[in-house]
């Protein structure tokens, strides 16, 4: 299904610089990295004030490289997005989701973990350190998008929470709350809510796997999951979970709510995979947007979405056709 | 007012394609002003549900006549079922141009793996022959053969409903509301049928 390959094969990050619409994002200039495909920049202290969303000011130049692609325009990272919990339209979420309150935020811990109980979120996070990643987004419905997020590290929010060497996995699960999320009240959607994904432990604890609280220096739109949301590069949009209520430590594996809904069309592991096809698409390539009708957007798709060199062992010895 | 029927309906059945021309031409000038951030999918989603809708309107015209009285509007039955017929094709054009990139062997992995695809493929190939035969000459020609082979349209609508029901991930509203329509254009046909029964038997 591919077609005119014009942007590079290669995940391998090359130095370069990114282009981008707003002039915080131009002033940054990415150096020759680590090797990481990803852009990371550490040393923005957590605080009340930081996750309330004046991100903007501090960003410490990268220290790690950065794709090779043009971040998306915020406009259409804000303006185009999958969250049923607003309605199925891509517009839907950005027109809907102001209806969601997100102060204040409780979270609950739960399962095979020392610290449990209600939190507030930013409990949770005080004193954690926030970085910044661009990591590419790829949907499950073949098309992508580059995104800067703002976030700390799972590993290091998880890790607070000790969990007991039972813990095998991670459950992660949206508000559930009709009364401000009218795609919970659809009488035509079929998904059973609330909203739950998952992770093995040791993905969770990957050191790419993100909990975003901002993006594009901004604290997170409504509808992009705010005010916390996972990010994880490597897999399909879906498993990045947004707007979390509930993080739940378990031996086993959790019933994640799109594999439950169609278990063979979404795969509990869901890591980008060009080489296994969605029951009704091809995933050989993605359409990154925004897309245009004249000169093609389309470019290949990257095993582990060019997140391979990092994340590969995490499957190591995984028939990862079976297990997609 | 009768006089007008045929260049009213023709104006307005042409209405999304120039709106969609519209659109395409300002995407030209300025990228992601109409067709938004995936213009791709809006230019291919458009002109498939343009023509499905089309379909579903060329299937009231007869209930419509009987209700109303209203016997003119069977001149128009053929011109919306045309349009309907060049809005299918179009998707079928732009999802082979826009999504598949003229790959001939990728178009034919897309219509054999893909059952939506199938599906979709399939009611177009069935409304080809009703477009060529829709003409006077042909329906002269064939006589009651052609009503029988004009039934094929329902055919197509069901595989057309079906080819949108297998895409959509979630959120059923709109194919419920097609769903709703067909039905209810069929129940009409069998009530009409029925009442008509001691003289003849016609689902036209």
């Amino acid at each position: 299904m591919s077609k005119r390959h014009q942007h590079s094969q290669s995940a391998a990050i090359k130095s370069s610089e990114i282009t981008a619409e707003s002039s915080y994002l131009n002033r940054r200039k990415l150096v020759q990295g680590l090797g990481l495909g990803l852009g990371l920049r550490a040393g923005i202290a957590a605080s009340a004030s930081l996750l309330s969303g004046a991100l903007q000011a501090d960003i410490a130049p990268s220290n790690m490289m950065s794709p090779d692609e043009e971040i998306t325009p915020e406009k259409i990272a804000t303006s185009y997005n999958n969250f049923y919990e607003f309605g199925t339209g891509k517009e839907d979420p950005a027109e809907y989701a102001h209806e969601m309150s997100i102060a204040p935020w409780q979270v609950e811990v739960s399962g095979e973990v020392e610290k449990q109980g209600v939190f507030d979120y930013t409990e949770l996070l005080q004193g954690l350190t926030v970085e910044e990643r661009i990591y590419r987004l790829r949907c499950v419905e073949a098309w992508s998008m580059v995104i800067p997020w703002q976030g700390v590290p799972l590993a290091a929010l998880l890790q607070r929470l000790q969990p007991t060497s039972a813990a095998k996995y991670v459950h992660f699960t949206t508000l559930h709350r009709p009364k401000e999320m009218r795609g919970q009240r659809s009488f035509f959607s079929g998904i059973d809510w609330p909203y739950v994904e998952g992770l093995r432990l040791d993905e969770a604890m990957h050191p790419l796997t993100l909990m975003a609280t901002g993006m594009y220096g901004k604290s997170l739109p409504n509808q992009n999951g705010a005010p916390w949301r996972l990010v994880v590069p490597w897999k399909y949009g879906f498993k990045s979970i947004k707007s979390i209520v509930k993080i739940h430590f378990s031996k086993r594996e959790p019933k994640t709510t799109w594999n439950q809904l169609a278990p063979s069309e979404y795969g509990f592991y869901a890591n980008v995979n060009p080489d296994v096809s969605h029951p009704r698409w091809s995933q050989a390539s993605e359409r990154r947007l925004p897309g245009s009708l004249f000169g093609s957007n389309r470019i290949p798709t990257l095993p582990f979405n060019g997140y391979g060199e990092q994340v590969a062992g995490l499957y190591a010895g995984m028939n990862l056709k079976r297990h997609y | 007012m009768t006089g007008y029927l045929k260049p009213v309906t023709f104006a307005l059945l042409a209405l999304p394609g120039a709106w969609l021309a519209f659109a395409i031409v300002g995407e030209a000038n300025a990228v992601g002003s109409k067709l938004g951030a995936d213009p791709v999918a809006t230019v291919v989603d458009f002109l498939g549900e343009w023509g499905l809708r089309l379909l579903l309107l060329a299937l009231s015209v007869s209930p419509l006549r009987r209700v109303t009285g209203w016997s003119s509007l069977a001149r128009v039955r053929r011109m919306v079922g045309l349009f309907a017929f060049a809005y299918l094709t179009l998707h079928f054009l732009a999802f082979t141009a826009l999504i598949v990139g003229w790959d001939w062997s990728a178009l034919v992995t897309e219509i054999l793996d893909r059952p939506y695809v199938t599906l979709g493929f399939a009611a177009l190939v069935l409304l080809l022959p009703l477009a060529i035969t829709s003409t006077a000459g042909w329906q002269r020609r064939l006589r009651r053969r052609w009503v029988q082979l004009h039934k094929l349209v329902f055919v197509a609508v069901a595989l057309g409903l079906l080819h949108l029901a297998w895409l959509t991930k979630d959120g059923y509203a709109q194919v419920s509301l097609y769903l709703l329509i067909f039905a209810a254009l069929l129940g009409e046909r069998w009530w009409h049928a029925r009442s008509q029964q001691p003289k003849q038997k016609a689902l036209a």
